[in-house]
């Protein structure tokens, strides 16, 4: 017990000597939980639209209003012609066009019925498609109340009307920070705990120091041990001041316990430090241990729910993801902070990731050699 | 007993594929005995040692350490023997005194011994107004020094020293040879790679090898008696000439 006190000792002497680790392993987290989320909003604003409008009526100017008033678009061209709208696309000025064609006013009063043209750059499919969406719906809106004012109700309405109403249940608002900075966080953990320890590692095999080590009579769990329990609760560190950003940075009240994402956090942990270790065991230097983390880490993040749900990944990749460790913290973070989720909900994540923990970090002390 | 043999290599041999890096060498090397491990870069001595400390498998052969048998007993070899590796190896990030503590720690000594140790090395090697310095501050032949009272701090039974006065000014390798016939007085074998042939005049017995394997072995004097030169620079030119494998 008293190799391993030393061992600790001499970990945190190292870590807390070196400036540039503690920056990395406080600042950078804290920046990057406040910036990612931010900009890794789906809601889709700013759309640039240009308006070709050939009427020039009091109702064109209504829509026109309308549209500007939405939030989701920014005028940056009203012209009279289609070709000077379409010149803004191709200057990369505007996502969208709109048309209104001559005579519109005329034919919804007169005739009850007139089309309007919508053109959109595909090129950022995401924006376009969501503007064009968006659009619609103002329109539809418009539409509806210029019915309201010109149309008497028959005593039977001419076409049936289903109102959809949608409820959002555990995120209201459904604002999207509620959903990815739990997730957010979950992954820069699982990044920081595989880097900081296959890193650390390596850098000792690079210096020469490991071989020193090698030829002391230390136990390989204590060796292991000395490296995995700094790192562990350098990692909880790090989960609190998330924690405390995702509180009162974003004000995301936690519906669940938080004691119950410590406790799977605290075994997730144990399962990333693994990685680490294993692949120190691996790269004989620091570059090799970084791209073997990079690939491995990137894949994790693609496939781990954080972006894209998984449940809409061909049924292969979703079968896939069952090995990535990443979507089950990130699953846990969101099912605990957003919709309450007890112990017993997560059961089956904890019994997965311990066997994670115990695999990965199993094969790691298998394959670190003090000879070879 | 005065002839107690520390080291018994019979027929060591380390393959890397098809190269045979120390080809079935075989020595014995007695108690507090300095033993000087000479050959030409690339000659196998580095592997050598490795095999001896227990780093590297040996692909065949015997051997016996400090008085347990390389292949199964390599953890309790390790109790008994220090090394000091070609690369620096204390950690520059910590000072003196926290690599000091270091090592006496995962060597198991008690803490009482370890402060004693560590007064008594700031002490002697005269590093008292350093020994909170981090070790990246202090110049290469103080390291030096230091590592290899590092490398005995928990009074190991054989010390191996790959190179230990590479680089380091004249000066400072006559004080680490005093270190090293200090520790030879306490009883502690020493067992040292280098490329001074001063050096190799101070050892007890010297072993030359050349190819991976150990050309010659005998006291200084009868190898310049042999070989009939005045140096052993002479005999290690003799010898490592006829080397085939360049580095």
């Amino acid at each position: 017990m008293s190799v391993l006190k030393y061992l600790l000792q001499k970990e945190f002497r190292q870590i807390f000597r070196d400036p540039s680790i503690l920056k990395i392993i406080f600042v950078m987290p804290a920046l990057q939980l406040i910036v990612i989320p931010l900009a890794a909003d789906y809601e889709v604003r700013n759309i640039n639209i240009a308006i070709a409008d050939h009427d020039h009526s009091v109702y064109t100017q209504q829509m026109v209003q309308k549209i500007k008033s939405s939030g989701y678009f920014k005028l940056v061209n009203y012209t009279s012609t289609f070709q000077e709208a379409v010149t803004s696309i191709e200057a990369d000025q505007a996502d969208i066009v709109l048309e209104i064609p001559a005579k519109f006013e005329l034919q919804i009063v007169r005739e009850d019925h007139a089309s309007i043209f919508i053109a959109v750059n595909a090129v950022n499919g995401m924006k376009a498609n969501l503007g064009a969406v968006y659009l619609q719906n103002i329109i539809q809106n418009y539409n509806n109340q210029i019915r309201t004012k010109w149309v008497q109700f028959p005593a039977i309405p001419p076409q049936t009307n289903i109102n959809v109403s949608v409820s959002n249940w555990f995120n209201p608002m459904m604002s999207y920070k509620y959903f990815m900075v739990p997730a957010v966080l979950a992954t820069l953990l699982s990044l920081l705990g595989t880097f900081l320890t296959a890193l650390n590692i390596v850098r000792e095999k690079e210096i020469g120091t490991i071989e020193q080590i090698n030829v002391t009579p230390i136990k390989k769990y204590h060796f292991i041990l000395g490296k995995l329990i700094p790192f562990w609760v350098l990692g909880l560190v790090v989960l609190t001041i998330g924690f405390l950003i995702m509180r009162f940075g974003y004000q995301i009240h936690p519906v669940g316990n938080m004691l119950i994402v410590y406790l799977f956090a605290s075994i997730y942990l144990l399962s990333i430090l693994g990685l680490g270790l294993l692949i120190s065991t691996y790269a004989d230097t620091q570059q090799q241990a970084m791209l073997i983390s990079f690939f491995l880490l990137m894949i994790f993040i693609m496939l781990g729910g954080l972006f894209t749900p998984i449940d809409s990944m061909p049924s292969w990749v979703q079968k896939l993801t069952c090995l990535n460790p990443v979507s089950y913290f990130i699953d846990v973070v969101r099912m605990v902070v957003l919709k309450g989720s007890g112990l017993a909900d997560i059961k089956n994540h904890i019994f997965v990731i311990i066997g994670f923990a115990v695999f990965l970090n199993s094969w790691a002390v298998w394959n670190y050699k003090k000879t070879n | 007993m005065i002839n107690e043999k520390v080291i018994i290599a019979e027929s060591l041999t380390k393959n890397f594929g098809d190269f045979v890096a120390v080809d079935q060498i075989s020595f014995e090397v007695a108690k507090g005995e300095i033993f000087g491990f000479l050959g030409a870069n690339g000659a196998g001595k580095t592997t050598a040692m490795r095999m001896l400390c227990g780093l590297s498998t040996p692909s065949s052969g015997k051997a016996n350490v400090a008085g347990f048998d390389l292949f199964k007993e390599t953890e309790k070899i390790k109790k008994s023997i220090g090394y000091m590796s070609q690369k620096f190896s204390l950690y520059e990030d910590l000072t003196i005194r926290e690599n000091i503590q270091f090592y006496g720690g995962i060597y198991g000594l008690s803490k009482k011994n370890i402060q004693e140790k560590s007064a008594y090395l700031v002490e002697h090697l005269h590093l008292q107004n350093y020994q909170n310095n981090l070790v990246k501050s202090l110049p290469l032949g103080w390291k030096q020094k230091l590592a290899f009272s590092v490398a005995i701090v928990h009074d190991p039974a054989i010390v191996f020293l790959d190179e230990p006065t590479g680089g380091v000014d004249p000066v400072t390798r006559r004080e680490f040879w005093e270190l090293i016939y200090d520790a030879s007085a306490r009883g502690i074998t020493v067992f040292v790679t280098t490329h001074y042939m001063d050096e190799a005049e101070y050892c007890n017995r010297v072993s030359i090898m050349v190819d991976g394997r150990i050309e010659a072995l005998d006291t200084p004097k009868e190898l310049k008696k042999i070989y009939e030169s005045v140096s052993m620079g002479e005999v290690f030119l003799k010898l490592a000439r006829k080397a085939v494998r360049g580095e």
